[in-house]
C-alpha cells in the first residue's frame, strides 16, 4: 500500500471504525447538524426502536428551510410549516440536543451558522440531511448531504454506512479577472463538467485560485462540488482556514487548541499521492458565469451565446426541453433580457461577503422598478454584520430592503416564491423547473450579476458598472 | 425501518425517456412539510403530472393509462440533485420498487436502497433497448432479477448484468437495514468514539 495519501484518504481512513467486504465502510461522524424538513420521520424511526440519539453532543439543530423571511416574531401562518418546526424543537428538547429555533440570535442557514459557530472543523465528518453539507469542505472536512435513513442512522449510532468514493482533484491555476467571484469559479467548473461528471467522486479543490480565496469563497465553492454530481468537495486547510476558525463558540481553546493544529497541520495532500481523475482549468479564462437553462451545468460566460443543441454533450431532445421551459432558443445572448426577480441569499450565497459584493455595485444607484428584490442573509450573524458595516444604509439608500435569516427563495418552501413564468437572477444553487416556485425561471449568477440585474431592470454584465473603479 | 424483500420482479414499466430528472421534479420541496412517511406518491411528479389547477396533464406519462408497472425506467442522470429522501419515498410509495437508469445520481441511489426500491443502472445502449421495447408494446414486461443480478427484456430475451454490492444486496433481499447492522456492532463503534480527537 502506498504511504502517499490524499487529503480526502486522511481524513476519511481515520473515521473508518469497521470494514465490510464488497460493502460499505462504517465511518464515525463527528458533527451532525440536523434540520425541521428532512429530520421528523428520523425521530420517528428513532421512536419506533425505542432508541435514543447516542451522541447529542455531536448533534445541531437548527430550523432554516420553511421559515418565514419577514416578522419572525409572530407565529408561522403555514400550520405545516409550523408543525415541522415543532416537531423539531420537541426532538432536540427530548434529545438534549442544541436546538437554534426561529428566533434564536444563533439561527439561520444551517450551512452558513455551522462555521459561524465554530461546529464546522478541519479533519472532521461532517453530515446533514441536506444536499449542501458539502459546504463545510471548505475547512478540510469530509461533509457531505444525507437522506433521512442516514440521519437517523446517525442519531442512532453515530455512524453512517458509505462505499468510499473515488478521488478528483480540480485544480484552477493563475489568477482571477475583476468581478469574478468564487460562484462564477464553480459555475465555471459546473459547466465544464456537467451536472452529473463528478457523480461518484469526492473532489478536492487545488491551486492558486483557492488558496488565495477567503473563507467565505471557498464554501461557496464547496457548496456547489453537488453540482456536478460529486457527494462533496474539500480544500486543504492553511492559515486561512485556522485564522477563521480560532476563537468561535464550539472551538477548541487553550491546550485543544494545540492538539487541533497539529492534527490539521498534517491535512493536505502528500505530494505524489494519486487520484483517480486530476483537471486543471486556467483561472484567468473564467468570466463572470450565468446559467441559461434548467441545471446548473447549463452555465456559460455572461457574454457568450446560449449553445446550439448540437454542441452540448448529452441528449438533445433534453436541452431543447430546458430551453423550451425557460422560453430562450439556441444561439440567443443573455445580456438584455428583462428580469422580474432577484434573490440574494441561500447557503450558496448568503454570507457577509456577497452582500459586500452586492452593496459595491448597487451603491449609489437605484434598485430597478420592474424588479422584485429578496435579499436575504444566512443568518443573524450575516444580518448584524450587515449593519455594523453599514451596507443596510447603502442597501436602503438604493431602495432595497433586508429581510429574516432562512433559506427563503432558494427552494421556495416558505411564502418566498417567484410566479409562474417570471425571471428570477438568483445567487442560490439550483435551477431546476419550479424550484423558486411553480412555472418560475432561475438564472443562478455571483452577487455581483444578481445586483447589476436588480438596478439595471435586465440582465448586465457586472463589468459595465464596475469600470469606473476598476479603470 | 424495514421494508419489503426483493427476489425477483416481473412487471411491465412506466418510461420517462428524459435525462437529468432532478430531485425537484420527482418530488418539488414544497411537499416536503409531512412529519410521517406518507402519501408521498400523490405528488410524485407533481408539476409534471398536474396543471396548477390541479388537473392532471394528459401528456404525461402516468396520467396515461397505457402505461403502468412497477418499474420507472428513466433517462441518464436520475435523481440529481437534493438528498431529500421523499423522492424515493414518493417513487416506492407510487408503487414502483425498481428504478432502471443508465446513471444514477449517488445520493438518491443509496437512498432508493436505503428503502427497498431497487435501482438498476445499465448501459446506455441497454436503456434505449428498453425503452424501445415498451414503445412497441406498452404491455411488454421486463424482469429483474436480484438474486442473478441481471435485467431481461423478456420480448426479446435480451438481458444485462447489473452492480450492486454484497452488503447492500444481503440488506434488500432480506429487508434488512443498516441500523439493524450499526447496532449488532455498537460495541466497536463506542469503542472507537472514546478515540476521537474532535
Amino acid at each position: 500500500m502506498s504511504a502517499k495519501k490524499t487529503l480526502f484518504d486522511k481524513v476519511w481512513d481515520s473515521h473508518v471504525v469497521h470494514k465490510i467486504e464488497n460493502g460499505p465502510d462504517v465511518l464515525f461522524i463527528d458533527r451532525h447538524m440536523v434540520h425541521e424538513v428532512t429530520s421528523p420521520v428520523a425521530f420517528l424511526g428513532l421512536k419506533n426502536r425505542n432508541i435514543r440519539v447516542m451522541h447529542p453532543e455531536k448533534t445541531f439543530a437548527t430550523a432554516d428551510h420553511n421559515t418565514p423571511t419577514i416578522n419572525q416574531h409572530l407565529p408561522v401562518e403555514d400550520p405545516l410549516s409550523a408543525n415541522q418546526l415543532r416537531m423539531l424543537e420537541e426532538n432536540a428538547n427530548e434529545h438534549g440536543i442544541s436546538y437554534w429555533g426561529l428566533g434564536h440570535e444563533k439561527n439561520g442557514i444551517v450551512h452558513v451558522v455551522g462555521p459561524e459557530y465554530g461546529i464546522t472543523q478541519p479533519g472532521a465528518t461532517i453530515v446533514c440531511g441536506d444536499s449542501h453539507t458539502s459546504t463545510h469542505g471548505a475547512f478540510g472536512a469530509i461533509a457531505f448531504g444525507i437522506g433521512t435513513s442516514e440521519v437517523e442512522m446517525v442519531l442512532a449510532t453515530q455512524c453512517i454506512m458509505q462505499p468510499k468514493p473515488k478521488s478528483m482533484r480540480i485544480n484552477i491555476t493563475g489568477e482571477l479577472q475583476y468581478a469574478v467571484t468564487p460562484k462564477d469559479v464553480a459555475l465555471f467548473i459546473i459547466s465544464q463538467l456537467t451536472t452529473s461528471g463528478a457523480t461518484g467522486y469526492f473532489v478536492e479543490y487545488a491551486g492558486d485560485v483557492f488558496t488565495s480565496m477567503t473563507m467565505e469563497g471557498r464554501m461557496t465553492v464547496c457548496n456547489l462540488s453537488i453540482e456536478m454530481g460529486a457527494r462533496g468537495g474539500m480544500i486543504a486547510p492553511d492559515e486561512t482556514t485556522f485564522h477563521y476558525v480560532k476563537g468561535r463558540e464550539f472551538t477548541p481553546k487553550g491546550e485543544a487548541w494545540d492538539t487541533a493544529m497539529n492534527y490539521w497541520q498534517t491535512l493536505y495532500t502528500d505530494p505524489e499521492a494519486e487520484f483517480h481523475k486530476e483537471l486543471t482549468f486556467d483561472g484567468s479564462q473564467i468570466e463572470p458565469m450565468i446559467t441559461y437553462g434548467t441545471n446548473p451545468g447549463m452555465g456559460m460566460g455572461i457574454s457568450k451565446d446560449i449553445p446550439n443543441s448540437e454542441a452540448v454533450q448529452g441528449g438533445s431532445a433534453t436541452y431543447k426541453k430546458s430551453l423550451q421551459y425557460m422560453k430562450f432558443d439556441e444561439g440567443d445572448s443573455m445580456i438584455g433580457k428583462p428580469i422580474d426577480f432577484v434573490f440574494l441569499g441561500s447557503c450558496t450565497n448568503g454570507r457577509i461577503e456577497d452582500f459586500r459584493a452586492f452593496a459595491s455595485i448597487v451603491k449609489g444607484r437605484k434598485k430597478a422598478h420592474n424588479v422584485t428584490a429578496w435579499l436575504v442573509p444566512g443568518s443573524h450573524q450575516v444580518e448584524s454584520d450587515i449593519k455594523e458595516e453599514g451596507i443596510l444604509a447603502i442597501l436602503n439608500e438604493a431602495g432595497f430592503e433586508l429581510r429574516e435569516p432562512g433559506c427563503s427563495a432558494c427552494l421556495a418552501m416558505n411564502d418566498d416564491k417567484v410566479p409562474p413564468g417570471k425571471l428570477a437572477v438568483s445567487t442560490s444553487n439550483r435551477n431546476f423547473e419550479g424550484r423558486q416556485g411553480p412555472g418560475s425561471r432561475t438564472l443562478l449568477a455571483s452577487p455581483l450579476v444578481a445586483a447589476a440585474a436588480a438596478v439595471t431592470g435586465k440582465v448586465t454584465d457586472p463589468r459595465e458598472l464596475m469600470q469606473k473603479e476598476f479603470a | 425501518m424495514a421494508y419489503d424483500k426483493f427476489d425477483i420482479l416481473k412487471t411491465t414499466a412506466v418510461p420517462l425517456p428524459i435525462e437529468n430528472v432532478d430531485t425537484d421534479q420527482i418530488i418539488p420541496a414544497r411537499f416536503l412539510k409531512a412529519t410521517e412517511r406518507i402519501g408521498f406518491g400523490d405528488n410524485l411528479f407533481r408539476d409534471w403530472r398536474y396543471n396548477q389547477d390541479n388537473t392532471p396533464k394528459a401528456d404525461f406519462v402516468l396520467n396515461n393509462p397505457k402505461y403502468s408497472g412497477k418499474i420507472l425506467v428513466g433517462g441518464a442522470n436520475f435523481g440529481s440533485g437534493s438528498s431529500r429522501e421523499h423522492a424515493a419515498w414518493s417513487v416506492y410509495d407510487y408503487g414502483f420498487r425498481c428504478v432502471i437508469s443508465s446513471f444514477f445520481a449517488d445520493i438518491f441511489r443509496g437512498n432508493c436502497l436505503n428503502i427497498g426500491v431497487l435501482p438498476v443502472q445499465v448501459s446506455a445502449e441497454f436503456l434505449q433497448k428498453i425503452f424501445t421495447a415498451i414503445e412497441a408494446d406498452p404491455n411488454a414486461e421486463f424482469e429483474v432479477n436480484l438474486p442473478e443480478q441481471k435485467v431481461s427484456i423478456l420480448a426479446t430475451g435480451e438481458s444485462e448484468p447489473f452492480d450492486i454490492n454484497d452488503y447492500k444486496k444481503d440488506n434488500i433481499t432480506n429487508g434488512f437495514d443498516d441500523i439493524d447492522y450499526l447496532l449488532n456492532i455498537k460495541g466497536a463503534i463506542q469503542k472507537f468514539a472514546k478515540t476521537t480527537p474532535l
